[in-house]
């Protein structure tokens, strides 16, 4: 460990270059709380507008088991969702979104767990739990690969739907979804997917990139001799955000 | 050995924050499965979609307030985080009851 002299921040205030520091936060935790405020208004926009849009559509009326894909009504999410890789053809509505959403929440607690590491300026623990954070992060977006090349593609018997073609009523079978043309229901579902679950993947991969950069520097002992971990806190605050963002994600767009 | 957050740690090298963080896990996983239950049990309705949203909120309380650690902050800054997000509310408001006016005229 690093012969650092202790900064013993408990008695007297923590100083910015100009004052007293705000809201007993130091400067680059106060800017990525800002910065997450502001990220919170971009998904809350995507969403909310996805609730406008969802709700200007009628619902689907009757049970689950007599519902059939068509752009009359906006899809039950849990028709949309039912495939899980390597089990091809058996009906498991929500399971591989669970999946998911178990993963991202337990990198989350790994990122927590080498925060709590990095206060303790535990080198090795913080390398392991980032790395689990990191392994959590690919295995998500691999997820969502998955999901998005399955959505893509589309059941393998389709829908069958009708619309005027220059002037004149035609009948065809539509596989998957596009941002034109989707076979689970309204057009604009399969958009907000691409969007919303898009925007949100992009995040994640950011967050895995930020995660890799803090791993490289905490293995090379950087933040060991500049005496703290404070780094990790910061995109800790990002990755706890996204994991955030995705809880609602999960609630908006695949349960209700 | 202390750094500039030894405020925050007891003379236990940090065990009972691992505690306090594999507790939030299990209460969010537990949450987590709960949801999975009502999705396949309870009937589509005002109901259901109380107790998705009831569940999202305390959900992103445990994850904001402690993975986040915004629950141990200063008063300002915790408040500086909620106050905006009443916008959020307000837009959901507004466009809720417009989506639903276009359903009427559509």
């Amino acid at each position: 460990m690093a012969a650092t002299t202790t900064t013993t921040g408990t008695v007297k205030p923590r100083m910015w270059m100009g004052g007293i520091e705000p809201m007993k936060a130091s400067y680059g935790k106060l800017m990525m709380w800002f910065f997450l405020i502001s990220d919170t208004f971009t998904f809350s926009a995507l969403l909310v507008s996805y609730g406008l849009v969802r709700f200007s559509f009628p619902s689907f009326v009757g049970t689950a088991k007599e519902f059939v894909f068509s752009p009359a009504y906006w899809p039950i999410p849990e028709k949309v969702y039912e495939a899980v890789p390597f089990l091809h053809g058996i009906e498991l509505p929500l399971v591989f979104v669970g999946i998911m959403t178990f993963i991202l929440i337990f990198s989350s607690v790994t990122m927590v767990l080498a925060v709590e590491a990095g206060h303790r300026m535990d080198q090795n623990s913080v390398e392991k739990y980032m790395l689990w954070t990191i392994l959590g992060g690919f295995t998500f977006l691999g997820c969502q690969a998955w999901e998005w090349a399955h959505f893509i593609h589309g059941t393998e018997s389709g829908s069958v739907v009708r619309e005027i073609v220059n002037g004149a009523w035609i009948e065809k079978t539509i596989y998957g979804a596009n941002l034109t043309e989707n076979q689970y229901g309204p057009p604009a579902f399969a958009d907000f997917f691409f969007f919303i679950t898009g925007f949100h993947g992009t995040h994640v991969f950011s967050g895995v990139i930020l995660n890799i950069l803090i791993f490289y520097r905490s293995a090379t002992g950087f933040y060991d001799r500049r005496g703290h971990y404070e780094m990790v806190e910061k995109v800790g605050l990002y990755w706890h955000f996204v994991d955030l963002v995705w809880v609602f994600v999960f609630t908006f767009f695949y349960l209700v | 050995m202390s750094d500039s957050h030894a405020n925050e740690h007891s003379s236990d090298g940090g065990a009972a924050q691992r505690k306090q963080i594999w507790k939030v896990f299990i209460i969010l996983s537990i949450l987590t499965a709960f949801e999975f239950l009502i999705a396949f049990t309870l009937p589509s309705g005002t109901l259901k979609v109380a107790i998705f949203v009831g569940m999202t909120i305390i959900k992103a309380f445990y994850i904001v307030g402690e993975f986040m650690h915004l629950k141990h902050e200063a008063k300002s800054l915790i408040w500086a985080i909620l106050i905006p997000c009443i916008f959020v509310v307000w837009l959901l408001l507004a466009l809720m009851l417009e989506g639903g006016s276009i359903f009427q005229l559509r």
